[in-house]
């Protein structure tokens, strides 16, 4: 049994979210629709809901974050959980513990959810195998494997924009080797019935046979940029880059650069988005991450509310077995 | 059999007699979705209010969360007007338990302080569990406990009679 496994119930309910791959677009548009129904609560005067009170969710990174672990945070503290935040990469496995270890010391104090990030792959899954049956697990990133929550507020930025998918062209562009966001964004993207998904990148920063993962591969940006209505763009991976994949930034932006003129080149109501946290100059230029046709905060501001969504259908999902539902 | 357009009929001149009584002027609809909702279109239409009509969802104020998770469907919470000061009906469509209406009152008042709510229902069928009492109802029916009564639509607005499920 692997990650898809593991994350359902034998009713094929969301135990965990662990990975986009092996969902059914049925699970996909219920987070989008709850999502959907969780943002008004931004708009009013109490930015809380009490359906998460009484339950402690432990953000678990091992990976430095910001804004991921903010908007999870966010997420749980708007549905009234408490939340705890432990940066593991400067504690306890620098004093020589296990993970298992960590894991079975935080459980003793008796929280609900974990969220997870890690720098190797599967340690999300490896998590979700070992807790006690009433803790969620959550992906929050893991190595260069998936990043499901990712994933999914980029498929709720599109869909408010853009609406049915079947009709859409979509573009990931850049480093898609290192990229777990992407990975996650393809398999969602062909899940919930895109009509063309492309991935636009040089071969150094492209992994082997990606034409199985369902898209069109483009060496060229100008080219592969036609007629699309969606640009995500990607986020260099320095920190993830050892050895020569690319001959220098600069270069990297002249060829791979999103700018306004190539931006031209794409749907005139193409919208552009970013993961974050974006290099200005290197794989974007500035005048596009601010312009008109950019919706890389407003993916920031719905990843609380997929975030939330996620949460409370997972959550909602250990509180009882569904054969004893009506 | 139960008349579903007359009982309509009757709660809309009910509400309108109830406003009056109250010197409410320019009150604001509230319905509970989902059936809570159509019965609220109805009442705003035959009514002629002004004011946009407000649907609240409660999945998320539900105090059962605990037993039984996020339900299924979940509707977009939308109140198009402030709630401060206003005087509010409460729509929704059976009346049972008033844990319903605990939540959306929770979840009302998460958007403003009203200056009065009223509580509206097309039928109330005993089983209160909570302090809960109807202003305008349109009928009272007696239900054994398992049978079940619901408003089916929305077009055409129908209350259905469940038999005890086993």
């Amino acid at each position: 049994m692997n990650a898809a496994h593991i994350q359902l119930d034998k009713h094929g309910r969301l135990l965990h979210f662990l990975t986009i791959e092996g969902l059914s677009r049925r699970h996909l548009t219920d987070i989008l629709d709850t999502a959907e129904s969780l943002t008004g609560v931004a708009e009013r005067r109490v930015k809380k809901l009490p359906t998460l009170h009484g339950k402690t969710v432990v953000n678990l990174f091992f990976e430095s974050s910001t804004r991921t672990r903010t908007t999870f945070e966010l997420a749980a503290k708007r549905l009234s959980a408490d939340v705890l935040n432990l940066n593991i990469s400067t504690s306890s496995t620098a004093k020589g513990e296990t993970l298992l270890d960590t894991i079975r010391n935080i459980e003793a104090m008796q929280c609900d959810m974990f969220v997870v990030r890690h720098q190797q792959s599967g340690t999300a899954e490896f998590i979700a195998r070992h807790v006690k049956p009433h803790i969620a697990v959550l992906n929050a990133g893991d190595g260069r494997h998936a990043h499901p929550t990712q994933a999914m507020l980029d498929m709720f930025t599109i869909r408010r924009h853009k609406r049915d998918f079947a009709n859409l062209r979509v573009a990931i562009v850049g480093d898609i080797l290192h990229s777990r966001v992407a990975r996650s964004q393809i398999h969602a993207l062909n899940i919930l019935g895109t009509g063309e998904v492309r991935v636009i990148a040089p071969r150094t920063l492209l992994p082997a046979a990606v034409e199985s993962f369902g898209v069109r591969v483009f060496h060229d940006l100008g080219q592969g940029l036609k007629d699309v209505d969606v640009v995500i763009m990607l986020r260099l991976q320095k920190e993830r880059m050892q050895g020569a994949l690319l001959p220098s930034e600069s270069e990297y932006f002249q060829r791979y650069g999103l700018t306004r003129e190539r931006l031209a080149l794409a749907h005139p109501a193409a919208i552009v988005m970013h993961p974050g946290p974006i290099n200005r100059g290197v794989e974007i230029e500035s005048e596009v991450a601010d312009g008109p046709q950019s919706v890389i905060l407003e993916q920031v501001t719905n990843g609380i509310a997929v975030r939330m969504a996620i949460m409370s259908i997972t959550l909602g999902n250990h509180a009882q077995p569904a054969e004893a539902r009506g | 059999m139960l008349d579903t357009q007359a009982l309509l009929h009757t709660l809309s001149e009910r509400v309108r007699a109830l406003l009056a009584e109250r010197a409410v002027v320019d009150p604001a609809l509230v319905g509970i979705h989902t059936g809570g909702v159509w019965v609220a279109e109805y009442l705003h239409r035959a009514l002629g209010l002004t004011t946009p009509l407000g649907r609240l969802d409660i999945a998320f104020h539900r105090d059962d969360f605990g037993r039984i998770g996020m339900h299924a469907r979940v509707h977009p919470s939308e109140l198009p007007f402030d709630v401060d000061g206003r005087h509010i009906v409460l729509v929704d469509d059976v009346l049972y338990t008033g844990r319903s209406v605990r939540a959306a009152l929770d979840n009302l008042f998460a958007y403003g302080r009203p200056a009065s709510v009223l509580l509206a229902v097309l039928v109330d069928r005993g089983g209160r569990e909570l302090p809960i009492q109807p202003d305008a109802v349109a009928t009272r029916i007696e239900l054994a406990p398992g049978e079940s009564v619901k408003l089916s639509g929305p077009e055409p607005l129908q209350l259905v009679l469940l038999p005890h499920k086993p």
